[in-house]
């Protein structure tokens, strides 16, 4: 049964699993300010590269860049629901870290009145489940009016 | 200013999903191309392949692979990879070899064999790969990509879904003539507009399929040259260049742009920066070209180009497609050869093809689909993980 699932990070330390204000975490440089995420081992600013990295909660809002879907279930390694089901990926521009940053859109929500430049923010929601385990993923979903 | 190689001879192995191996393709693409120059294979002293990933060992080794097939003579070899940029990068040593003095004659090779559907990742568990990743955890294909870009162009330029359409209609009709295109018919508004919805907003014929085959060109120096031609095709200038940092438009694989906020993002984008190169080493402007070979992976795609080798300006590129100035005929006709649209994309062998219809469009032999007249010719395309890659032709 779903209920007896574990929630599990579909990837390690690539997002903070906090039900009520998820964010995703990156690393930013001390020396230059240089935000990175997915995280970096070191810093790629040709400027500075002697940077130490400290970990860093990137905003959870932003404004939407683009979107679109899938309609047609990716190869492997994507576990795909049997039958499949299309989903949205939306491109999100976050000010401060002024980075664009994909992810599905949350499960449920209608992109047909999407328009760039909304608001949006994330949200953890499931990618696949196995036997035992709901692998959760970050997602964004537009900010209620 | 780099002094000009020559392009001796050009050959292709016709596109298609033929299911043989890659070497067969490029075997044959060599040996048109050699054919073509009216040289043997023994006066080649220098080969380089480009590599295909999904072909185990052979294909990572492209150039010994080619070499071995044709027969072993000693010849020296280099194998390059850069994604869909791989056959700029081969072009660019072998020309770099030439001017170098290292060598006099040059052949250079990409093919492919591509698996059905879309383009997956190498095969195995690599939870540190960013292009095992992106299928992982997002499930992001490379058309969902095509289709951030398409979205984001109707929503900032008011391009419309009919806009890309009219590029597959006029490639299609381009490609028609051509003996190397896999897709030769011509394909109508409706035809597309009625294609199945891969990633919104983008149909199944506004998307360039996987395809096999096979593409070569000699390269020699100039001395070499004019004993063999009269008024040889020339490489003006290649571009390989990668992105500045930060890089802050969304790129495949990736799953962000690198972050302004430190740095603020370069005056010339990546897109814009390939063709800049080869402007700049050779002299010219967009104005100087009489066409253009541009990597329409999706319809969309070859609207941003046109803006990113400054044949339109940002937003204008819908307009110059309406007004048939980049169909054959037009001012600056872009993809005569029928492009990606009709040839499906043989990531190694690409980037060469586009460089044999450039010869053939600057000798006048492009049969069916010449630009008449034509003297000065732009490839672009780009590859994943910040590939980029433009080669100027001239006669």
């Amino acid at each position: 049964m779903a209920e007896s699932k574990a929630r599990v990070p579909a990837i390690e330390g690539w997002f903070r699993m906090d039900g009520s204000a998820p964010c995703l975490l990156g690393v930013r440089c001390r020396a230059c300010g240089t935000v990175y995420f997915p995280r970096e081992s070191f810093c790629r600013n040709p400027g500075c590269g002697h940077g130490e990295l400290e970990e860093t909660q990137l905003s959870r809002r932003g404004r939407l860049w683009s979107w679109t879907d899938n309609r047609y279930a990716p190869p492997p390694p994507f576990v795909a629901k049997q039958p499949f089901e299309p989903y949205t990926i939306a491109a999100v521009e976050l000010g401060a870290e002024k980075m664009v940053v994909l992810g599905q859109v949350a499960s449920g929500v209608d992109a047909s009145a999407f328009r760039v430049g909304q608001e949006m923010e994330l949200v953890l929601d499931a990618l696949f489940e196995d036997d035992t385990n709901e692998y959760v993923i970050w997602k964004w979903r537009p900010v209620a009016a | 200013m780099a002094d000009p190689v020559a392009v001796l001879g050009v050959g292709m192995h016709p596109w298609g999903k033929w299911g043989r191996s890659f070497v067969e393709y490029g075997v044959a693409a060599a040996r048109a191309a050699l054919a073509d120059a009216g040289i043997e294979w023994k006066d080649v002293q220098f080969v380089a392949g480009g590599d295909t990933i999904r072909n185990g060992y052979p294909g990572y080794v492209a150039a010994a692979t080619f070499a071995q097939a044709l027969g072993w003579t000693g010849v020296d070899v280099t194998s390059t990879y850069g994604a869909c940029a791989t056959g700029a990068q081969a072009i660019d040593v072998a020309r770099a070899r030439i001017l170098a003095g290292l060598c006099d004659v040059a052949l250079v090779v990409g093919a492919d064999t591509t698996p059905k559907g879309f383009f997956a990742p190498a095969g195995g568990d690599r939870p540190s790969d960013p292009d095992w990743l992106r299928f992982r955890l997002l499930g992001a294909t490379n058309p969902i990509y095509f289709g951030l870009y398409a979205r984001r162009r109707m929503e900032v330029f008011g391009a419309t879904a009919e806009d890309f359409a009219r590029v597959k209609v006029k490639n299609s009709r381009h490609g028609l003539a051509n003996p190397n295109a896999r897709y030769r018919k011509a394909v109508s508004l409706d035809e597309v507009m009625a294609s199945p919805v891969v990633s919104d907003p983008l149909r199944l014929l506004d998307i360039c399929a996987t395809s096999d085959g096979g593409a070569a060109v000699v390269l020699t120096s100039m001395e070499f040259a004019r004993r063999h031609a009269a008024n040889p095709v020339t490489i003006a200038a290649v571009s390989t260049v990668t992105p500045c940092f930060p890089n802050t438009i969304i790129e495949m694989p990736n799953f962000s742009t690198d972050s302004a906020a430190a740095v603020a993002a370069p005056e010339v984008p990546f897109k814009d920066s390939i063709a800049r190169r080869v402007y700049e080493s050779a002299g010219v402007a967009p104005e100087d070209l009489d066409l253009a070979e541009v990597y329409d992976l999706s319809t969309a795609l070859e609207l941003d180009w046109y803006e990113n080798i400054g044949i339109a300006k940002p937003g204008g590129a819908e307009k110059l497609l309406r007004d048939g100035e980049t169909t054959l005929g037009g001012r600056i006709p872009v993809n005569a050869s029928g492009g990606l649209a009709c040839f499906g994309e043989a990531i190694p062998a690409q980037a060469i093809s586009q460089l044999c219809e450039l010869t053939w469009q600057l000798r006048g032999q492009a049969a069916g689909r010449q630009v008449e007249g034509a003297r000065l010719g732009l490839a672009v395309n780009q590859g994943l993980f910040g590939h980029g890659s433009a080669v100027l032709a001239k006669r």
